[in-house]
């Protein structure tokens, strides 16, 4: 079996995330005293060299982010860390932050000293907000110990949006609005939180920097696939034997974290589906499973890699059954702003209903995939485009689940229009 | 302390509405209309927007609610994993639906969207704190730690 690559989480269980001394003693902020004896372009090269990209979902590189914010010709400028972790079954940052809080904390000063930042903001989701105290407390020591002396955070939390896990809306929550999505461009790294360039990276991008910096871009480079280097955390639920988070490399295959890490199906019943990257991710049959999860390769393969999340359903699940229900979340967190995603998600829901009772006319499933297509291409931001894949993919991994329930006399009638 | 006087104590924070918001629905239960009427002159934002901020999030409400908020997960794993049964034990257990107060003003109950604690399913949460992978059989005796102390901490 493969054993897990601990980065991210090295010092998990080693350390006593309430005191800054045991995580300094595990080489704790060595990692930010190198990077302040650097100038910050050399700091952004390293970051770009060592290939890091975003590990909110969106896969951008993040020194090439840090670069766009850095030449912003602005003395103000914000670092966010993305603590709004809602995608369900992903719980990997919470993980990060309840056991290795100042590995968060050093990985925002890195990007602060790079950007020419003073002030960073942690926007923790309100679901979390038992973490607030680590985080405060963490942050409070760093600062005593003189780890902060020209950039200060604070944490701010969300109140309970998915939506918020967007990085322009939950620069809106930040400025204490609705957490709508915003019109881009501009993108934040030159107008984000109160119009100044800002830097909004992911929980578990920014705990990888740390290393980074400490041990070299080479390094980093050399781990995992060539094209996502270095580590991934991911989170396994559903019909497993093992459910639980595993750091491992890029190059890891699902086959790997399922039947590997995860130790297989209970009951020794058959593999239907494996949902990859959180509830807006692709379904993936059992005869993909050799595809490595990294960005590219699953992007390549039509999948998401997302989140990290892996939702594992035996072959006694009702796909029709859950895909509905995924569907209902994203007509529930949808913000409503753009109409795409909030007259869609409603109608995916009704035709995905219609169908699974039975009722429901070849059209329909037509319909719905039209629709859903529809909503990738027109959405406004993330969200509306990512809510139709699970029902998509799932139509096209699992074509009978849908067909099965349409009776054959109504796929004559054609279209209406 | 007056719904003003909370909101005050967040005026020099910018965007602070929201936090201003928690420690209001932390002490109050929900947002009333003098603390939105409160907040939308502290943060110079009209009522309306004020009211807008205090909707768009499921942890606010702008109505009354139990001293205890029960939420149970309903998302993809917990489903799977049977979150309705856990609904069906809370909701006997309780003797009341999804989206009601019990008549002594004790809990409500509602649903959710993922809280992040899918390490065991299905999960519900009391006041936020998760928990996780109970059998519905164990959630009388989570509910009585609630109403011997208050708290639920010591129960547990």
């Amino acid at each position: 079996m493969a054993k897990e690559t601990r980065i991210i989480l090295k010092n998990l269980g080693k350390i006593d995330p309430m005191k800054i001394e045991d995580a300094v003693a595990q080489g704790g902020y060595q990692g930010l005293l190198r990077a302040r004896g650097m100038a910050a372009a050399d700091l952004i090269q390293e970051v770009k060299d060592s290939g890091l990209r975003g590990r909110g979902g969106a896969g951008f590189n993040c020194g090439q982010k840090w670069a766009f914010a850095a030449a912003a010709p602005r003395n103000e400028k914000y670092v966010v860390c993305n603590a709004d972790e809602g995608e369900p079954s992903t719980y990997k940052d919470r993980i990060i932050m309840e056991n290795d809080p100042h590995r968060l904390i050093e990985g925002m000063a890195i990007c602060a000293h790079a950007i020419g930042s003073r002030q960073g903001y942690i926007y923790l989701r309100g679901e979390y907000s038992f973490l607030s105290g680590v985080l405060t407390h963490a942050i409070d020591q760093a600062r005593e110990a003189g780890y902060l002396a020209d950039f200060d955070i604070t944490v701010r939390r969300g109140a309970g949006a998915y939506i918020c896990g967007e990085e322009t809306a939950l620069i809106e929550s930040l400025e204490g609005k609705r957490g709508e999505p915003r019109y881009k461009p501009p993108y934040p790294p030159t107008q984000g939180l109160w119009q100044l360039p800002t830097i909004v990276n992911n929980v578990e991008t920014l705990a990888n920097l740390p290393s980074i910096v400490d041990r070299g871009a080479a390094w980093f480079a050399s781990l995992g696939a060539p094209s996502y280097p270095g580590t991934k955390i991911f989170t396994l639920t559903g019909d497993i034997n093992n459910p639980g988070f595993y750091e491992v490399p890029t190059n890891t295959s699902i086959q790997d974290i399922v039947y590997g890490f995860g130790g297989g199906i209970p009951g020794d019943l058959a593999l239907q589906a494996v949902q990859i990257g959180g509830t807006s991710g692709a379904f993936v049959p059992p005869e993909m499973l050799d595809t490595p999860l990294d960005f590219d390769s699953m992007q390549y393969a039509g999948l998401t890699l997302g989140s990290g999340a892996v939702f594992v359903l035996d072959e006694t699940r009702d796909i029709l059954e859950v895909v509905t229900r995924i569907e209902a979340f994203f007509e529930h967190e949808s913000c409503g702003k753009c109409t795409p995603c909030r007259e869609g998600t409603p109608r995916l829901v009704g035709l995905l209903e219609k169908i699974a009772q039975g009722q429901g006319s070849r059209f329909d499933l037509d319909l719905a995939q039209k629709l859903g297509r529809n909503m990738t291409i027109t959405s406004l931001c993330g969200l509306g485009m990512a809510a139709p894949v699970p029902m998509l993919t799932a139509m096209q991994h699992f074509p009978a689940v849908f067909t099965d329930q349409v009776s054959i006399k109504t796929s004559e009638e054609g279209s209406p229009w | 302390m007056e719904s003003s006087d909370i909101v005050a104590r967040y005026s020099s924070m910018p965007g602070g509405i929201i936090e201003a918001y928690h420690d209001l629905v932390d002490r109050e239960g929900f947002l009333s209309q003098e603390a939105i009427i409160a907040a939308a002159r502290c943060f110079g934002v009209s009522v309306a927007e004020a009211y807008g901020v205090a909707t768009f999030y499921s942890m606010f409400s702008v109505k009354p609610k139990g001293k205890h908020i029960v939420r149970v997960c309903r998302s993809a794993p917990c489903h799977t994993a049977g979150s309705a049964t856990m609904v069906d034990a809370l909701q006997e257990q309780l003797g009341i639906k999804i989206g009601e107060t019990t008549p002594d003003q004790r809990f409500t109950l509602e649903l959710t969207e993922c809280v992040g604690q899918c390490q065991a399913t299905p999960v519900f949460t009391i006041d936020g704190e998760p928990y996780p992978g109970l059998a519905p059989n164990a959630v009388g005796a989570v509910l009585e730690s609630y109403l011997q102390d208050g708290t639920g901490k010591e129960g547990r």
